[in-house]
């Protein structure tokens, strides 16, 4: 199934946002290979997680095009949607409803059939098995976000998109979301993550993509060894330039 | 097929669970109508005349009022914890969104309904209990429960949304009140199918009609 993918796994071409006076993505040309964990910086208002929202087909764009595995978002949603899990900002889940029931009743929304299966599993992925029975309302921001996690994974997609997902996660958590990550990468499929633990994603990311005011101010295939020049180009506004 | 008819119904069934467990909305919706009727009993001299005349009118007016409540409490619940997003990200086509949030909606007025209208019919002395009233009223509460849902959608991310609701919900759902009012109008004055056939046809009308088109609407709507 993963050899059928085509080699690019998220392509935007000429994209533009705006949201009313505010430029946000200025003429966005973005190409990711499939199988490759990539790390989007950039200051606040880069437009990284409009990005994210993009990509996950939550925000329209309001020119340019987008495609995943070579569709095109505008064209294929349902089928898009069917191959790309997503964390965002806030958890989305419903606070009177147990993880069980929340999970359950996503997947009837994605059609997973084995669904007490996919649920073990998923959630023995991100450490949360224990409070399956807890309504989200009583757990901590940490283990909404494993549920989150948990949701995001359980129809197995080959897209992954992760919003800051280091946030309110302790370190262990933290550790098994690299886990998940280095899997996802391992079996071919793509993550893409934007953060604010910089030098740790760097370690963790095969690209890293610096967003400066809406278009593409860096990109490294090494981010690893490339730290400076990210570092310097995540916190200026000014840059612009791909790294060998 | 089946698989959309089993989406729609999760999405109903889902609002339903939280409804038992929150109690927000159903309680709105049946307190807010009885305290219409209670205070209208007091402000009209209801000899079995002036009720026959009045008393639709009165139901159906607290029922509307009561529904826009709960319309808007429906879906802020779905705003304040972004779930509405994470519904969006399913694959599904979005218009089964709004009809699962219609048929959560539509089972919530139901509801309220079956408080409301034995109520009404003690309060106000009339003869409700007929298969008409029981058509008539499930076909208003369909056409409620489309045209507020989509209405309660475009009105809760905006600030005034406790305004701004009832001002695009009120003026649409005006044909479908008026069925609704002259309907149980002949109704309580013992008159048969044929009278009023011509306001439940209106009714089926606005109904397929406001369903069809405001299911294609919703996705437009929810994207930004």
């Amino acid at each position: 199934m993963v050899s059928q993918v085509p080699q690019i796994a998220v392509k935007t071409e000429a994209v533009v946002k705006n949201f009313g006076e505010t430029a946000v993505l200025r003429g966005l040309d973005l190409e990711l290979p499939a199988g490759e964990v990539t790390v989007l910086l950039g200051t606040n208002g880069a437009g990284k997680s409009t990005l994210l929202r993009i990509l996950a087909m939550l925000t329209q764009i309001d020119s340019g095009s987008v495609s995943i595995h070579g569709s095109d978002i505008a064209k294929n949603g349902p089928a898009i949607r069917a191959m790309t899990g997503s964390v965002l900002h806030s958890p989305m889940l419903y606070a009177d409803m147990s993880v069980r029931e929340n999970l359950m009743f996503f997947a009837e929304m994605y059609r997973l059939e084995n669904v007490d299966d996919l649920i073990v599993k998923t959630t023995s992925q991100v450490g949360i098995e224990p409070r399956l029975d807890h309504r989200i309302r009583t757990l901590s921001h940490g283990f909404q976000k494993r549920v989150a996690l948990a949701r995001a994974l359980m129809h197995d997609p080959q897209l992954l998109l992760l919003d800051e997902p280091e946030s309110g996660l302790d370190s262990q958590s933290v550790s098994r979301l690299e886990k998940i990550i280095d899997n996802y990468r391992s079996t071919g499929r793509t993550v893409v993550i934007t953060t604010h633990i910089v030098e740790h994603a760097l370690e963790l990311a095969d690209r890293a993509v610096v967003l400066n005011s809406g278009t593409v101010g860096l990109t490294s295939t090494n981010p690893s060894q490339d730290r400076a020049e990210i570092l310097a180009a995540n916190s200026s506004e000014s840059t612009s330039g791909a790294l060998p | 097929m089946m698989g959309s008819f089993a989406v729609i119904w999760e999405i109903g069934r889902k609002d339903l669970l939280l409804e038992i467990r929150n109690k927000d909305v159903v309680v709105a919706i049946a307190g807010f109508a009885l305290l219409v009727l209670v205070i209208f009993t007091f402000a009209i001299d209801l000899n079995q005349s002036n009720a026959k005349l009045v008393g639709p009118g009165v139901l159906w007016a607290g029922i509307a009022f009561a529904g826009v409540t709960g319309l808007n409490r429906a879906f802020a619940l779905e705003v304040e914890g972004n779930t509405l997003e994470a519904l969006m990200l399913a694959p599904m086509s979005r218009d089964l969104i709004y009809l699962g949030k219609a048929l959560g909606n539509f089972l919530f007025i139901a509801v309220a309904q079956i408080i409301v209208i034995p109520v009404f019919a003690v309060l106000f002395n009339l003869v409700v209990f007929r298969w008409e009233m029981l058509v008539i009223s499930l076909l208003t509460t369909i056409g409620f429960s489309a045209v507020g849902t989509l209405f309660a959608a475009m009105s809760v991310r905006v600030r005034a949304r406790e305004v701004m609701l009832p001002l695009l919900f009120l003026p649409v759902v005006i044909p479908l009140l008026m069925a609704a009012v002259e309907s149980t109008s002949h109704i309580v004055n013992g008159r048969s199918w044929s009278d009023i056939s011509q306001w439940l046809q209106l009714a089926v009308a606005f109904d397929v009609t406001f369903v069809v088109v405001f299911a294609f609407i919703f996705q437009h709507i929810l994207e930004d």
